[in-house]
């Protein structure tokens, strides 16, 4: 049930698509909902971050793996355990360009003997990668759409994606990477026991949004052609706000445009937004300095204080009397 | 807010990479390609909305099958028998690449590469 309500729902989402063109609701479907979902996406996007810049951190909580700076003669972990905020700002740099703290995923295993052994997986690690960087090449390779004149760096992009020429228009590589990447995230949270008992329906939601929207688009771009100069001139409208409906645009595309819009309405309020939360982690993005420098709970009461010698002033008497030595 | 400052400069950069196309081009868009039909002639060898959509991958069959199978009679969706060729069929009508063919090419960023072995038409005094 948790993987085929979603599955449904994308299904479902396709078809309001396809049944919004045959109905002639083109101008909703290209012009409205893509305003809709690119104000929430933006909008939401902020919200949630400001949403998290307000909670305090109670504690200095780094996640760390390594030996942290000690004694001059320990070895200090620079990157596992980051000292300075230089240390961190490289350990965020490894995390959110190379995903290292999924490469350093191990897995147990109960071998005869009995025997427990552990060894490194990068089956996740290398699905993300692919899935991520497949992920942005599809949408820098879009810009061609978007944006006029298209600068040098997209055309780069696009040489090197379609640079095995094959069929005309020429395959792009990025987006077979990311078919595979999504469906090796998804094999992994299908075949894996564990994974799968705590998988939810907002896992396999983005998951068969995401493989709805490659799937779409490469239907359109190698099977069920449409007219891609209309495409670009309805796409520009959007981008310089005169919008235009062009005629004779499938509903190919409008299915595509349509899970697209849902994805980005949708990414604020998912787990999509690790995007912006990997930046946001206090088990990333701090020093592991707890003994160096003090971190002060910004939910702390103010304690009005009473020292030592101020207790002595107060009792200084009593405490004569009873002959108590005073310092 | 915590750390305001730098939250603030990370959201305009994300706010800033997120909205890209919208002010890229200053609001500005490319005029709608207009690219010139040959006159006097009515059809084509498919219909209209089919070489819009579909002319690359029937130039990319043509390919194949005249120069790979050596066989180049085309039969078009109404039956009629085309003559396979692109300098003998294509570019009879449509001579001039820089009108017709550049035009949607440069809008949407199409670099086919026909021209790595066929000549350029004479229209146009690029070789390139």
């Amino acid at each position: 049930m948790r993987i085929v309500m979603p599955f449904i729902i994308v299904v479902g989402l396709a078809l309001t698509a396809w049944a919004g063109w045959a109905i002639h609701l083109q101008g909703f479907f290209g012009v409205l909902v893509p305003y809709a979902a690119a104000l929430i996406f933006v909008a939401g996007f902020c919200k949630k971050v400001v949403d998290w810049a307000k909670s305090p951190v109670p504690f200095k909580i780094p996640t760390t793996a390594g030996q942290q700076k000690s004694l001059p003669w320990i070895k200090h972990s620079n990157i596992e355990s980051p000292f300075t905020t230089g240390q961190v700002i490289i350990r965020m740099f490894f995390e959110v360009f190379f995903f290292r703290s999924l490469f350093r995923n191990l897995k147990g295993e109960l071998r005869s003997g009995p025997s427990l052994i552990y060894g490194p997986t990068k089956w996740l690690w290398f699905s993300a990668i692919l899935f991520h960087y497949g992920f942005l090449l599809v949408i820098l390779h879009h810009l061609r759409l978007a944006i006029h004149p298209v600068p040098c760096c997209v055309d780069l992009i696009d040489k090197v994606d379609s640079m095995f020429q094959i069929g005309a228009p020429p395959i792009y590589l990025s987006g077979f990477i990311l078919l595979l990447g999504v469906t090796a995230l998804f094999l992994r949270r299908i075949l894996i026991p564990q994974v799968r008992y705590i998988s939810l329906v907002n896992d396999y939601f983005p998951l068969f949004l995401i493989m709805g929207i490659v799937i779409s688009g490469m239907l359109m771009r190698y099977v069920i052609r449409t007219d891609i100069v209309g495409v670009k001139a309805l796409i520009m409208g959007l981008v310089t706000f005169h919008p235009v409906v062009p005629d004779g645009i499938g509903a190919i595309f409008y299915i595509h445009l349509f899970l697209v819009c849902c994805l980005f309405a949708y990414f604020p309020f998912s787990k999509l937004m690790h995007m912006g939360g990997v930046f946001m982690s206090p088990t990333r993005n701090l020093p592991n300095n707890n003994r160096a420098e003090r971190h002060v709970n910004p939910w702390d009461p103010k304690v009005k204080l009473h020292t030592y010698e101020e207790w002595v002033e107060d009792y200084r008497d009593k405490l004569e009397e009873a002959q108590i030595p005073i310092d | 807010m915590y750390d305001s400052g730098k939250v603030i400069i990370g959201l305009v950069i994300f706010v800033a990479i997120a909205t890209f196309p919208f002010w890229f081009g200053m609001g500005k868009a490319a005029p709608m390609p207009e690219p010139q039909l040959p006159k006097g002639k009515k059809e084509c060898v498919e219909s209209k909305e089919f070489m819009r959509s579909t002319h690359m991958q029937l130039l990319n069959e043509w390919r194949d099958q005249a120069l790979r199978d050596g066989d180049r009679t085309y039969v078009n969706h109404e039956g009629k028998k085309i003559w396979i060729s692109l300098q003998n069929t294509c570019m009879k009508c449509h001579d001039n690449k820089e009108v017709f063919c550049d035009k949607c090419h440069i809008y949407a960023n199409v670099k086919p590469y026909c021209w790595d072995c066929h000549f350029i038409p004479k229209e146009s005094k690029q070789w390139n």
